[in-house]
């Protein structure tokens, strides 16, 4: 038996019957998944869902070899074998399934809250011994940031443990677009994580087209890829500019804030709003972008081409600044592996995996952005992989906007069909987004599921730490630059 | 060094002219909305059944009435009315002193009025801010973080935003304050010296915004702390930010 035939096997931007997803019993379940997962998937989300009036679980893996993605649900069930210490990937999944949900997951080695209750009520890990000493910053730190606590354990300067437990952002997101679809569904998906709203707004347009069984018109998908990767760009090159500014090196700090703006401007051109918002609709996008202002903004990227070159040779070929870079913060290829990391962030480290290639959607299907990995997983790589990233944008961009698809930009998308699942995943900035919805019998939503790329990433910034020094931590945070929202919901 | 230089010649000097040119904002920007002070058709509610927050009201007798404090400058209403009786401007300026002075029933608009003689005193030329994110998407973060950019400048006019409260004159609050973070804004208000300002940024902190009426979130900053100034917006554009603290400031005209 292959590790997937247990599964019902659906595509990026696609729905399913209900009833068409197998239902095992929990301890079937978690060999399922277990095996699925080794035999090389990822989890992309596993959560609890109700079952005949009490509690299952649904399962979300995606196999990037083949582009497919696949669901398991559950019987219903008190209790829950947890699968943590075999499967590093579901610790935070199973602690927010215990904490939101009647089921108990038994066995998981650090069975906290992640955001429900207020966060610091509970018991933080503690090293104890002679030398060692405990540092905790936040939740509300010293710059213009979100809120989050972090609590090193630390044996002279070097930290040997970094915990860091979030929830002060959760303002109940799940549960508000679960009452959808509604007018107010796109707002919301739109502030899941702010510096993301293309992003996620993708996402969420995409689940409801494929529970309503259409599809956005090409040009809307075209100009909803053409915001994500000007979103790309304005958050990597806000990263570097962050990253250049922790390691006092100013006039890169400056140039790169400047040369921000620049994008979220085009998106303001387009879109009327710095970050995109108003853009991505049901159906396709609000505006269109029409042929002179596609002739303005090739120009405008022509010029920010320019700048990124010289701005990022001046930071890159300063030995000083990569000197800091190297070898700081690093994260193995096992590591990121075992931790089930995504994005930007997994491909410094070596792993070989992009939603816009491995699960195209949309326009990716057409025009193919070349993936760029890193090898080190340290802070240069980070940093190295989101000037390359930039660059590859850039080049899909000018490719793109002369020859946008004809057609109109929006098309109407009527309501969902009840007893579905659908799953969309987008590759945001920052990583894979990844929203699950269910219908109801009356053709509402059921269920609404959202997992940012930080609620990977955000293990992977504590183990970068790990036998690094305290005063790394800036560097290291920004280089991974995770979404504190996304996370809280 | 000489690579500094060269690049430092090249990028040339960005920092914008606000307040004295023109904003540059783009035709499709969405500032102030312009509501027509004519009546609606009799029953008519069409904008106020499309707003996704309950921002406009219609009734009988008056015309629409838009909550500046609560919109998400998205065009819902625009779309929806069938008389064109609402239109969104390119102007930036939105910030109001009151609450009630975000709610717009004609074409008139109620800017933000100055401090008293003495608070300007105080602050007028060094205005001290240390900013709570109380459960915002960091969309306002991240609009209040590029003041500090080279195209905004915040500090040019002697405005900054300091790390510790025990430093700071005023609290800018964004989000609608979360269960989680409601006793660490409280502790944050209570630790900063008096007189002070507070400053609610964002249709999250004023009113909910889009996380209105969720039981994990309180509907905006109003709810644990008092607050002076109000500036609208999903995030508001930073132009909108200076220019609701310059106002206050009383350091821009009428
Ligand atoms: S623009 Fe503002 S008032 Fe109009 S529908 Fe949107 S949120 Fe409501
Ligand atoms: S007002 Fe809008 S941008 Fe600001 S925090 Fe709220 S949702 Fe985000």
């Amino acid at each position: 038996m292959s590790p997937t035939s247990r599964f019902r096997m659906l595509r990026n931007g696609g729905a399913q019957q209900l009833s068409a997803v197998p239902v095992v019993s929990a301890a079937e379940f978690r060999e399922t998944v277990l095996r699925a997962a080794h035999s090389g998937l990822r989890l992309s989300a596993l959560y609890a869902r109700p079952a005949k009036g009490k509690t299952g679980l649904c399962a979300v893996l995606a196999d990037d070899a083949e582009g497919v993605l696949y669901v398991l649900f559950s019987e219903a069930t008190d209790e829950f074998r947890s699968l943590t210490a075999d499967l590093p990937q579901a610790h935070l999944f199973e602690r927010e399934i215990a904490e939101s949900s009647a089921i108990r997951v038994d066995g998981h080695p650090w069975p906290k809250p992640v955001r429900r209750s207020l966060p610091d009520s509970a018991a933080f890990f503690r090293e104890e011994g002679a030398e060692v000493h405990e540092v905790a910053v936040g939740p509300v730190h010293a710059g213009i940031i979100e809120p989050g606590h972090f609590r090193f354990q630390c044996h002279g300067e070097t930290v040997h443990h970094l915990e860091i437990q979030l929830g002060y952002q959760h303002r109940g997101v799940e549960a508000l677009l679960a009452a959808g679809p509604d007018k107010r569904g796109v707002f919301l998906a739109e502030s899941i994580s702010g510096d993301t709203a293309v992003g996620h707004a993708s996402a969420y347009c995409a689940a409801l087209e494929a529970l309503a069984g259409v599809r956005a018109p090409l040009r809307g998908e075209a100009l909803r890829a053409a915001a994500l990767e000007l979103e790309r760009l304005a958050n990597h090159i806000g990263d570097l500019g962050a990253i250049a500014n922790d390691v006092a090196f100013l006039p890169a700090a400056a140039f790169f804030g400047r040369l921000r703006g620049e994008f979220l401007n085009l998106l303001m051109s387009l879109s009327g709003n710095r970050y995109g918002r108003g853009l991505v609709r049901p159906g396709g996008t609000a505006f269109d972008l029409p042929k002179p202002m596609a002739v303005d903004f090739s120009a405008r990227l022509a010029r920010g081409r320019t700048d990124l070159l010289a701005i990022g040779k001046l930071l890159f070929d300063s030995a000083s600044a990569v000197g800091r870079f190297d070898e700081t913060g690093t994260v193995g290829l096992r590591a990121a592996a075992d931790l089930g990391l995504v994005g930007l962030a997994a491909r410094a480290s070596g792993l070989d995996l992009d939603v816009r290639r491995d699960h195209p959607h949309g326009l990716y299907r057409f025009r193919h952005i070349p993936v760029v990995k890193g090898e080190t997983g340290d802070v240069y790589a980070r940093a190295m992989l989101r000037y390359l990233e930039c660059l590859r944008s850039l080049d899909f961009l000018e490719g793109l906007l002369p020859d946008l698809p004809g057609g109109p930009a929006l098309a109407p998308c009527p309501a969902p069909r009840p007893g579905l699942i659908a799953v969309s995943l987008v590759e945001g900035w920052r990583g894979e987004i990844c929203h699950v919805a269910e219908t109801g019998r009356d053709g509402r939503l059921a269920l609404y599921k959202v997992v940012d790329p930080s609620f990977h990433n955000w293990q992977g910034l504590a183990m970068a730490l790990r036998g690094g020094e305290i005063s790394d931590f800036p560097l290291c945070n920004k280089s991974f630059n995770l979404s504190y929202a996304g996370h809280d919901l | 060094m000489w690579n500094v230089i060269k690049t430092r010649f090249s990028q040339g000097c960005r920092t914008s002219d606000f307040p004295d040119g023109p904003s540059g904002l783009p035709e499709r920007f969405r500032g102030r909305p312009v509501v027509s002070s004519k009546p609606c058709p009799q029953g008519c509610a069409a904008c106020a059944e499309a707003c996704p927050t309950r921002a406009i009201r219609t009734s009988e007798r008056a015309a629409v009435e838009l909550d500046l404090g609560k919109c998400l400058f998205c065009t819902e209403c625009v779309t929806a009315c069938p008389d064109g009786h609402i239109s969104y401007s390119t102007d930036h300026r939105l910030a109001a002193s009151a609450r009630a002075d975000l709610v717009m029933s004609g074409p008139e608009a109620r800017l933000a009025r100055a401090l008293d003689a003495q608070a300007r005193r105080l602050f007028g030329r060094s205005l001290k801010l240390r900013e709570v994110c109380a459960g915002s998407c960091n969309g306002c973060e991240a609009e209040l973080a590029a003041l500090g950019n080279v195209v905004f400048d915040l500090s040019r006019f002697g405005v900054q935003f300091v790390a510790s409260p025990r430093h700071a004159d005023g609290l800018v609050v964004t989000g609608p304050v979360t269960g989680n973070m409601r006793a660490a804004l409280k502790a944050t208000y209570d630790a900063m010296p008096t007189p002070k300002l507070v400053i609610a940024v964002g249709a999250c902190a004023i009113s909910g915004g889009p996380f209105a009426g969720s039981p994990q979130a309180h509907d905006g900053a109003e709810s644990t702390v008092p607050v002076d100034l109000y500036i609208p917006g999903c995030p508001p554009h930073p132009l909108t930010v200076l220019d609701g603290l310059l106002r206050l400031l009383g350091r821009l005209p009428g």
